[in-house]
């Protein structure tokens, strides 16, 4: 409560103080910027300020606390770090894409690691949007992520730097990925710094392409990445944005991803959070129009004193939508994973069709998981299903490979390979596949190679 | 020397004793039967002898080959020659049984001192066992028993005894739940993997099998011990007169 005498408010404003430093530090190199967006940035820091950092009585952050983050103070990374190429293949957990390749170091495009170059799909940062889809921006941007009480996503918004457009002409179809690697080379525990990846990715009326995102950074450096991806998809476009996450074991990461979906168009996510000492992403999807569909499919894996959290809200605002989601996570040592599925089926959403599904594999007894699927639903004639179970791996499989042969090692590895198969099957492009099978499964101890 | 003694074998379950002094000898060729009524404890010893973990050994010994087999861990046991073949086939989801197979037969391979098969040599192997038990090879590819039938699990097993080529196999109640066609393929496969060199214990709570699969030993589990032993004959008794005339003391 506001009045409460003992709440610290004075430790609270030192919290969020180094912050507003950061926005004015920033201001001169702003002032080219138009006038809606200097508003929109006042607007986010003003709402960034008065939420402050969430409070682990607040039920979106009931089982994270960002205690870890807010008691730090975070320079902004400056971008000149030097970053070898080979570096970068981490953040796709080794696979060789044919994409269309944008790196940004530490918030900043680093022309000489990107080989962008699509030419039926426009991709460029900000500055130069603003200059040539000025309207468009102008249009999206902060539109999807809106009025959410999102702390982070404020603080995104009053401080992203080198945000990136991706546009999707309306009738394009993309064969190419267009893939952005956010790669952080941080600093140590003293000298942390911080970046705030922005993406905004606009599909055009019966538009089709694929998007990877990918976040790393140099291992063992600490940093903050606050991530916020928006995506407005016009009716009957179809994006699949592939989302993987492996950051430093000591880096925090936040991500927000907003999603508004017009009519008969198809959004599918396909995401791994993999990396992180605190990783928390936010998916947040509303179907605008009637007939769309959406598929969120993800993987968490922790091991250590890793803690990972996803919450994912699908709103159903509109008739004859369908929504799939299966989420699975896989705990090891210590660590601490977290699953909050809303669906939300407004009042007139009839004939909605959701399903939400988490399944989390326990590998050790420290280890631990909440998982909270909620159904919010204003609506007859619809049908949702959710399901939701945890684990251990099952003593009579894994005796049953051991009767044939197999080490307990390598019996308890493929396990969990086949746990998380499920969802690794999902993804595409086939190299990403076969990359993310053979890096998580070294990662679970899998001494199988897997055909 | 025996492939397979068993002296005074005792075993707890969960804190109950199911065996209670078991001896059995096995030799290569032979082909034992091992029958009894339920809660015999004839599904536990077929566990033992793999190793399943939470089955404790409490007195008695086993040798394979002359080793100490209850030393073994269950993958060295499996690499060593011995084969189970479970009851209730455990489903995996997600792991193809070609990879699993090969996997396996690798671990063998190794094992016994053998390079490991390459992919061609390995389908070349598959195609030739998946004769054997009649299975579809388009089933081999599925992951493992994954919607699988009852009849079909029973001869993936069987499959996967044939590629691992065991010296002692141990068949527990593969004949349970089976119609008489499945039945009819089951047996044919255990059949065609009779040889010389292998032996084969074959758990089973009914008859009907030993129709199919003629026993050179029978032996009755009754409450954790070897009630009796005979040739195949014994079989055709238990049939005729049930399990109780053995369950007395007297016999006992």
């Amino acid at each position: 409560m506001a009045g409460d005498p003992r709440s610290p408010v004075s430790a609270v404003a030192e919290q969020v103080e180094s912050y507003r430093a950061d926005f004015e530090r920033l201001r001169p190199a702003r002032a080219g910027e138009p006038e809606w967006l200097a508003e929109l940035r006042e607007a986010s820091l003003a709402r960034f300020l008065e939420l402050g950092f969430p409070d682990p009585k607040e039920e979106r952050w009931r089982f994270t606390s960002v205690a870890p983050i807010a008691r730090r103070t975070f320079t902004i990374a400056d971008g000149s770090a030097r970053v070898e190429p080979a570096e970068l293949s981490a953040a796709t957990f080794g696979a060789e894409l044919d994409a269309s390749r944008w790196v940004f170091v530490d918030g900043r495009l680093a022309p000489a690691l990107s080989d962008g170059g699509a030419a039926e799909v426009e991709v460029m940062t900000f500055a130069e949007a603003l200059d040539r889809r000025g309207d468009l921006v102008r249009e999206h941007l902060g539109r999807a992520v809106g009025a959410d009480r999102n702390t982070f996503a404020a603080l995104n918004g009053a401080l992203f730097s080198e945000g990136v457009l991706v546009h999707v002409p309306a009738g394009t179809v993309v064969h190419r990925p267009v893939q952005l690697v956010f790669f952080s080379t941080g600093g140590s525990a003293r000298a942390a710094t911080a970046s705030y990846p922005r993406t905004l990715i606009v599909g055009g009326r019966d538009s089709q392409a694929t998007v990877i995102q990918a976040y790393a950074g140099r291992e063992g450096a600490v940093y903050f990445t606050d991530a916020v991806t928006e995506v407005v998809l016009a009716d009957g476009a179809r994006l699949d944005l592939q989302r993987l996450q492996r950051e430093s074991m000591a880096a925090f990461h936040i991500s927000t991803t907003s999603v508004r979906q017009g009519r008969d168009s198809h959004f599918s996510e396909h995401a791994i959070s993999a990396g992180a000492a605190l990783a928390r992403a936010d998916v947040n999807q509303t179907f605008t129009g009637p007939g769309g569909e959406c598929a969120l499919n993800g993987l968490f894996v922790a091991e250590g004193s890793q803690h990972t959290d996803t919450h994912t809200t699908i709103e159903h605002a509109a008739p004859h939508c369908s929504s799939r989601e299966l989420y699975k996570g896989v705990l090891d040592g210590r660590a601490r994973g977290v699953f909050h599925g809303t669906i939300a089926v407004r009042p007139g959403a009839v004939k909605t069709d959701a399903l939400q599904v988490n399944k989390n594999l326990l590998l050790s007894r420290e280890a631990l998981v909440n998982s909270t699927p909620a159904l919010e639903i204003f609506t007859d004639d619809v049908k949702c299903k959710h399901g939701s179970t945890t684990g251990q791996l099952d003593e009579t499989a894994l005796f049953y490979l051991r009767s044939r042969g197999i080490d307990a090692e390598a019996a308890r590895g493929l396990l969990v390979y086949a746990f998380a198969a499920e969802v690794l099957a999902k993804f595409n492009p086939e190299p990403l596949r076969r990359a993310l099978v053979s890096q998580l499964a070294r990662r679970l101890p899998l001494a199988l190679e897997v055909a | 020397m025996s492939l397979l003694d068993v002296r005074n074998l005792h075993a707890r379950v969960g804190g109950n004793e199911i065996l209670k002094g078991v001896d059995l000898t096995v030799n290569a060729g032979e082909l034992h039967a091992i029958m009894g009524p339920n809660g015999s404890g004839k599904s536990t010893l077929a566990h033992v002898l793999a190793g399943r973990p939470g089955y404790e050994v409490t007195a008695g010994q086993v040798l394979y080959k002359g080793q100490d087999l209850l030393a073994m861990t269950p993958e060295l046991r499996a690499r060593e020659g011995v084969f189970l073949a479970f009851q209730y086939p455990v489903e995996i989801p997600g792991v193809s049984n070609v990879y699993f197979l090969k996997a396996a037969l690798n671990a063998v391979r190794a094992h016994r001192g053998l390079s490991p098969l390459d992919a061609v040599d390995f389908l070349a192997l598959v195609k030739e066992k998946a004769k054997v038990v009649d299975i579809d090879e388009a089933l081999v590819k599925r992951p493992v028993n994954e919607g699988f039938s009852g009849g079909e699990k029973k001869r993936n097993e069987i499959f996967q005894m044939a590629i691992l080529d065991p010296t002692l196999a141990i068949l527990d109640e593969t004949d349970s739940g089976l119609d008489i066609d499945a039945l009819r393929v089951v047996s044919r496969g255990v059949n065609q993997l009779r040889s010389p060199e292998r032996a084969m214990i074959v758990v089973t709570h009914y008859q009907r099998l030993l129709n199919y699969v003629v026993p050179d030993f029978v032996h009755v589990l009754v409450e954790g011990r070897i009630a009796k032993s005979g040739g195949k004959e014994l079989a055709h008794e238990l049939e005729a007169r049930g399990y109780e005339w053995l369950e007395t003391p007297a016999v006992r």
